[in-house]
């Protein structure tokens, strides 16, 4: 029974993880046509930020207590500036080119890690945290790690905050109404480009709070970390449906359950396989994912 | 005779006070590297409907579309004098234009209530009481997501939208396409009824409802203009409205929609969708 608990909890932090990275894929994609392979590399920039911060550098930001929410805060601060330099600087110019701004993204998404290594080099860096969240929690007779519990209440905060962004501001039903028709949009008088820049602004800010918090749940950074949460992100996005948060959230929790029960019952590695092989599944059955439209 | 070489020998109609509200010159529209428009010429006058009519792919909503910027164009387009070509699309429609695309261009999984909330401008108080008033459904429906309206319900939200912010200019593509004779007659009062107030371009193909409002047309072939005047002049000309219209034999003026569409049905097969 406490192995079952402690998978579920690990299984739905690891879903945490990967919904902070997916939701803005989602929304990036289902509203500009954007698939961002940069997206990762705003993982590694919000972890890095905040590891930096984190180990002093920053005055006022340490690894306990609020000096630890202030070293997350600037990494979020940071990964939400660069994803706003990236629409503007290196996604916006090619708009009515998709292939080059495809491999715009992709460059980025090597140039970024690449530099991080030139920086700070390529080992993994030892992460600072809280004591408290480098303990265990005990939750019906398992003992979880407390920062997956972290994990998951910052997925859900920043899942009911896109919610109420989407269903209640002005600036959300534009964006809802961009992900069915850009163009209707721009003809009802609104610059659907402000918009653009919003949804890079909200995707960079989850993303980086994802690597924050993806510091804690690895223990470590390194330059590669965003990448390879970037593949399984992208899982959870065409799971879940193009440009859904909710469908996000859903394919978020399967995945990652999968993942981590997988794992443990049968030989490590074979997790990740059976990701790959649910989702090749699902789109055989249903080419739209869970919820969105077809990609 | 081709319809390219009329265009330039056919005088353009202007109202009689002040020029047209919309001046449209040598509007060209390349798509995929193949010219859809080859230098359309049409003048909306400044007041009541002016029709643009044409034979299926004589380019009336691809002209449509490149008066608004909504695909690439060069030419020459005033309002009201001032150069729209080169603006973006939602900068010249907040100069005062209200579009009603031809496939309604209703946000599916939006309220009716979203919307029309999305067609706020935010200058001005957006005039619901007008709307609601014309459809009276679009109240009861509010909270109704929009693809589950029938497509006369999603025209109203479409028409609805053009409506609510005092507008200098409404296009409307094809409003009365698929839909139940009796909503066509309801579409056309509430276009007669906003055209006492703001001038229309209306694009259709339902001719009695173009004899019914039309004030000034303008006939596209081929992608040109091949004849502009008042509307009177051409619909009342059997002969033109043949040549120009492909309309096999012309009604008379005075026969009410629902039952024009032997005569007046060129071109429309579509008349089947079941409506409210």
């Amino acid at each position: 029974m406490d192995t079952v608990v402690l998978l579920t909890l690990t299984g739905l932090g690891l879903g945490a993880l990967y919904f902070l990275v997916a939701s803005g894929l989602s929304l990036i994609f289902g509203l500009m046509d954007v698939l961002n392979f940069a997206h990762g590399a705003l993982l590694s920039v919000g972890a890095y930020a905040t590891w930096w911060a984190a180990s002093g550098h920053l005055p006022g930001a340490g690894s306990g207590g609020l000096g630890f929410v202030l070293a997350v805060l600037f990494g979020v601060v940071v990964g939400t500036l660069a994803a706003i330099v990236l629409e503007l600087v290196v996604v916006r110019p090619l708009y009515t080119r998709p292939r080059e701004q495809v491999l715009a993204t992709v460059g980025v998404s090597l140039a970024v890690p690449a530099l991080l290594s030139g920086i700070w080099g390529t080992d993994p860096l030892t992460f600072p945290g809280p004591e408290a969240l480098k303990s265990t929690v005990g939750v019906l007779g398992a003992s979880v790690p407390a920062n997956r519990l972290v994990l998951i209440a910052a997925a859900v905060l920043v899942w009911a905050g896109l919610k109420l962004f989407l269903d209640r501001t002005r600036h959300g039903l534009v964006v809802r109404a961009g992900v069915e028709d850009r163009a209707m949009v721009t003809a009802l008088g609104i610059d659907v480009r402000k918009a653009f820049t919003l949804v890079f602004a909200i995707g960079g800010a989850a993303a980086a709070l994802g690597g924050a918090l993806g510091g804690l749940y690895f223990g470590s950074v390194d330059p590669g970390q965003g990448t390879s949460l970037l593949i399984f992100a992208f899982v959870v996005v065409v799971t879940g449906g193009m440009g859904s948060v909710t469908g996000a959230a859903v394919a978020s929790v399967v995945i990652g359950l999968v993942q981590q029960f997988a794992n443990y019952y049968t030989t490590a590695g074979l997790g990740d396989l059976a990701v790959v092989v649910l989702l090749a599944a699902l789109l055989l059955v249903r080419p739209r994912g869970l919820t969105g439209r077809l990609a | 005779m081709s319809p390219g070489r009329t265009a330039r020998t056919v005088p353009t109609a202007r109202p009689a006070e002040g020029g047209p509200l919309l001046a449209v010159r040598g509007l060209r529209v390349l798509i995929g590297g193949r010219h859809i428009l080859h230098g359309v010429d049409l003048d909306v006058a400044a007041q009541g409907v002016t029709a643009l009519l044409g034979r299926n792919g004589a380019g009336k909503t691809t002209t449509v579309r490149g008066v608004l910027g909504l695909v690439p164009r060069t030419g020459s387009v005033l309002l009201d004098g001032e150069e729209t070509v080169g603006l973006a699309t939602h900068t010249l429609v907040r100069r005062g234009i209200g579009y009603a695309p031809e496939d309604r261009g209703v946000f599916a999984g939006l309220t009716v209530a979203e919307n029309l909330r999305l067609a706020e401008r935010g200058d001005g108080e957006p005039d619901y009481a007008l709307v609601h008033e014309l459809f009276p459904e679009l109240l009861t429906r509010a909270r109704q997501a929009a693809g589950t309206l029938s497509g006369g319900q999603q025209q109203m939200v479409a028409i609805g939208r053009t409506l609510l912010n005092g507008n200098r200019l409404i296009i409307a593509d094809e409003p009365t396409k698929g839909l139940a004779p009796k909503v066509v007659t309801e579409v056309t009062s509430v276009l007669e009824r906003a055209a006492e107030a703001v001038p229309v371009l209306l694009v259709e193909q339902n001719l009695a409802m173009v004899r019914r409002l039309a004030t000034h047309c303008a006939v596209l072939a081929d992608g040109r203009t091949a004849h502009q005047g008042p509307a009177a002049a051409l619909l009342g000309d059997p002969e033109a409205t043949r040549r120009l219209l492909g309309v096999g034999r012309a009604p008379s003026p005075a026969i009410p929609p629902t039952t024009a569409d032997d005569a007046a049905g060129a071109g429309r097969s579509d008349r089947t969708e079941a409506d409210l």
